[in-house]
């Protein structure tokens, strides 16, 4: 019986359907994935938060939660600024070279849109700890003032950029945010977008 | 090339080897897939148990992703759901999936049931399989009646009300029970964390251990077949029965084609009407649970109806609560209660083939009668199902010996 | 073979009466006759509960973004036409009325209406909001023929008008009094258009639900066609 068998048929049947039930199979995976994404419930807990900086003093710093993560936004004085030319040499990336971490806007030496008003993630680029505001300079050392990392001594300057020999690999990230009206951050939303 | 495949297929049969020394691979894929032989004469109610495993996987997936987001708290639980149906991406698909599954299942194993009763599938020497199954419908049951209540509906609160409350009908520690079972002095917020727990885990786990055991204990006699008769009786020269083909390819290849026809209509009713009319999803369900205020109409799950009618076929609660354990429990004798000497209903006689016929029609009219308001004539016809639903059970002895069965034939037709 | 398809038969009438029987059980409710699938009908009937029934009525699990999307509206059209209580479209739709006063002025809160249409069904919203009548010993000054001794007020008696309980030979029915800014036609529009709506925010994945299914039936078939062949193919061994 099996030699009138066309088995060139039968091997074509049997890998089409196997295709096609494989086809099928990563269809029906496609909303059991998706469903672990975040909800629209925590896109919407997790929407651009507005922060107004109208009682913000120069060299304060303050921290606001978006999308259930830390962010600082630090005031800095002419001073601390002028610190920022001077501690180039101990940095990792001085230059913000890694584009992922900042948007364009804050492509620069102060990493934001206003020089005077730092936005950072107050997340370790090492593990995630959340670094310490640290923003008086101790004169016997290299330390120009900026973040500390105490779980595993990890240093930042006042524009969130890393120092060579500590264990974070990159400067902290720096959140898309608008300066949505005078005196008030939003962070969230790009500059230039909205 | 050829050479390249040739080496390939010595490091797999490497591997292959590898593995067989230490687990029996191949001896296991051979004894229950490749060289497991059953009847060739297989007809559509042989798909059924396939099916219910398809179920049972549907069930197993979407309930994990289900769990991720479901809140087990009277507090919480309505608005999870809804927290799925409407925020979750593709958490209406997934959830409409598992309430859709839930019927379904019992659409599927009811009709492989009926299957054995047809074909005589709980006769010896398969009364262990058949015993396993029966065991297999009430961890159902309750993993069905647990997964209910989760959604926090009025139907799903008011029905836990009055299935758990039957417990209480027990003599002596019926309210004792009723109270260990619920954890509080009514359905709360204690009852559905348990009921999580049972659902999620506890009852799952035996169901999926029960099920092992079952294709075990099949594996070990070989399948029934329409004809009722044993293939191992004719083998060829190789010792392979002559009226069996293996599982694999020519079973699998059968059973594919009737999984995507199941699901076709699966989705039929997933994607056009998850409701199904309020029978998969009862209307009161969409409301949360108000231990102020009992729907108008309290009816358990489709499912159970058959059940329900029996409970409230008869004016005392002690003996409605045993009429329906009665009729969940007698099936477990039917190996027993057969006294016919063939197995399938195609050799029986006229008594059996009305009888089963007058089962399957007290079967539905109770299911429907489970509906219906408890009053008038409902309670009579209720009644006479439950007559005739017992009676094929209590009768069989008597009815099957003197059943004029037919000669059967040796080989399969 | 034969004697398997009684049982079969049996159970398809039975199957028929059954249906019979609960298509009979219901209460005599006006059909709203609405369809989900009508955009501009869903649109009007959003303007609708937005100006007559978000003030005391939550959809607490709806969002308004989803809205927007859905009815192929723009965020500016629906921050002016329908977002009274709130300033974010991925808010949801909150009640403008604080839910305690509600209780204490009504007796009871208004319920949620996010399942409301799912749970009494398009039918019984457009018969109820079409059912109202002057009772002046309600505390509302109205009565309902759907739902006596309701504690809602007739929020829509300006575009109604008011409604009467007139008895003719032991049947009671309802007899326009005082004529409202709509003619009865347009009122029950704007009915049918609000229950929609209420049906629409039951389930707002309905219409896309539809959609997905038609294509996952086709893949099948494709798919039955082929295992069906290989079936086929491979049976041509059994003999």
């Amino acid at each position: 019986m099996t030699e009138k068998v066309d088995q060139s048929k039968r091997q074509f049947l049997s890998i089409a359907t196997a295709v096609t039930g494989g086809v099928g199979i990563a269809f029906a995976a496609v909303p059991f994935l998706s469903s672990l994404k975040p909800s629209a419930r925590a896109r919407a807990l997790g929407a651009p938060v507005e922060v107004p900086l109208a009682s913000l003093e120069p060299g304060e710093m303050i921290r606001v939660i978006w999308r259930g993560r830390l962010v600082y936004v630090l005031r800095r004085t002419e001073e601390m600024l002028g610190r920022l030319v001077g501690v180039t040499e101990y940095l990792r990336d001085p230059d913000s070279s890694n584009v992922e971490l900042q948007p364009s806007y804050a492509t620069n030496e102060h990493r934001s849109l206003n020089p005077e008003y730092l936005v950072v993630e107050g997340s370790c680029t090492h593990l995630g700890c959340a670094p310490l505001p640290r923003f008086e300079v101790t004169p016997s050392s290299d330390w120009f003032g900026g973040f500390f990392c105490p779980c595993h001594g990890s240093k930042f300057d006042l524009s969130g950029r890393v120092y060579k020999g500590v264990p974070a690999p990159t400067n902290l990230r720096v959140p898309p945010y608008t300066f949505s009206q005078t005196n008030v951050i939003t962070i969230g939303i790009d500059s230039g977008t909205a | 090339m050829a050479n390249n495949d040739k080496k390939q297929m010595e490091s797999s049969s490497k591997l292959l080897n590898w593995i067989d020394e230490r687990f029996p691979y191949t001896e296991t894929m051979r004894y229950h897939i490749t060289e497991y032989y059953a009847s060739k004469n297989f007809n559509i109610w042989y798909v059924f148990g396939v099916l219910a495993m398809v179920v049972l996987v549907i069930q197993l997936f979407t309930g994990i992703f289900l769990t991720m987001n479901y809140k087990p708290s009277a507090v919480d639980a309505f608005s999870s759901v809804e927290y799925i149906m409407r925020d979750v991406e593709w958490g209406w698909l997934i959830r409409y999936m598992h309430s859709t599954g839930a019927s379904f299942f019992f659409i599927v194993v009811y009709l492989h049931m009926f299957r054995a009763m047809l074909y005589g599938s709980y006769k010896k020497p398969r009364e262990l399989i058949w015993i396993i199954g029966m065991l297999i419908l009430i961890v159902l049951m309750a993993e069905a009646f647990s997964g209910y209540l989760l959604p926090w509906g009025q139907m799903s609160y008011w029905g836990a009300q009055v299935i758990i409350s039957i417990f209480g009908a027990i003599p002596l520690v019926g309210e004792a029970l009723v109270e260990i079972i619920r954890g509080d002095y009514s359905i709360s917020d204690v009852t559905l964390n348990r009921f999580f727990a049972l659902h999620v885990i506890a009852l799952p786990l035996a169901l999926v251990a029960l099920i092992f055991v079952h294709i075990v204990a099949l594996h070990e006699v070989g399948s029934n077949n329409p004809d009722g008769i044993e293939i191992k009786e004719y083998k060829d020269q190789h010792g392979i029965p002559i009226d069996g083909v293996a599982f694999h390819p020519y079973h699998t290849s059968k059973d594919l084609v009737a999984i995507i026809i199941f699901l076709m209509i699966f989705s039929v009713v997933v994607f056009f009407a998850p409701d199904m009319g309020g029978y998969f999803l009862e209307y009161s369900n969409f409301e949360k649970a108000n231990p102020m205020a009992t729907p108008e109409h309290i009816v358990p799950s489709w499912y159970f109806t058959p059940f329900y009618a029996l409970l409230r076929a008869v004016p005392d609660k002690l003996g409605g609560a045993i009429l329906m354990v009665l009729a969940v429990i007698l099936p477990l004798f039917l190996p027993w209660l057969d006294r016919a000497k063939v197995k399938s209903i195609r050799y029986r006689g006229w008594i059996y083939k009305m009888a089963l016929s007058l089962f399957v029609l007290s079967f539905i009219s109770l299911g429907v009668l489970g509906v219906l308001p408890a009053e008038g004539i409902y309670v009579l016809l209720a009644r006479i199902s439950a007559l005739f639903y017992f009676a094929f059970f209590i009768l069989m002895p008597y009815y099957t010996k003197i059943d004029k069965t037919k000669p059967v034939p040796d080989r399969v037709t | 073979m034969n004697n398997l398809k009684s049982p079969f038969y049996l159970t398809l009438v039975l199957l028929m009466l059954m249906t019979d029987i609960f298509a009979a059980a219901g209460k005599s409710l006006e059909k709203a006759n609405n369809d989900p699938q009508d955009i501009e009908s869903l649109q009007s009937g959003a303007r609708n509960f937005m100006n007559y029934c978000s003030g005391c009525h939550s959809a607490e699990y709806v969002r308004y973004d989803v809205i927007v999307s859905d009815l192929g509206l723009t965020d500016e059209e629906v921050k002016q036409y329908l977002m009274f209580n709130t300033q974010q479209t991925f808010d949801t739709i909150n009640a403008s009325m604080p839910q305690t006063d509600a209780a204490g002025w009504f007796g009871q809160a208004p319920p949620d209406l996010s399942l409301m249409a799912r749970a009494k069904g398009t039918d019984y919203i457009y018969s109820f909001l079409k059912n109202f009548y002057i009772d002046p010993s309600s505390p509302t000054g109205v009565d309902n023929l759907i739902l006596a001794g309701t504690s809602m007020p007739n929020v829509l008696w300006e575009l109604q008008g008011h409604q009467f309980i007139v008895e003719e030979d032991g049947v009671s029915h309802l007899e326009l009094g005082v004529v409202g800014k709509m003619s009865e036609k347009e009122f029950d529009i704007f009915l049918r258009d609000t229950a929609n709506f209420l049906e629409y925010l039951s389930e707002p994945i309905r219409n896309a639900r539809r959609a997905l299914g038609i294509k996952v039936l086709m893949f099948l078939a494709f798919f039955l066609m082929l295992s069906y062949l290989l079936k086929k193919e491979i049976w041509k061994d059994v003999k």
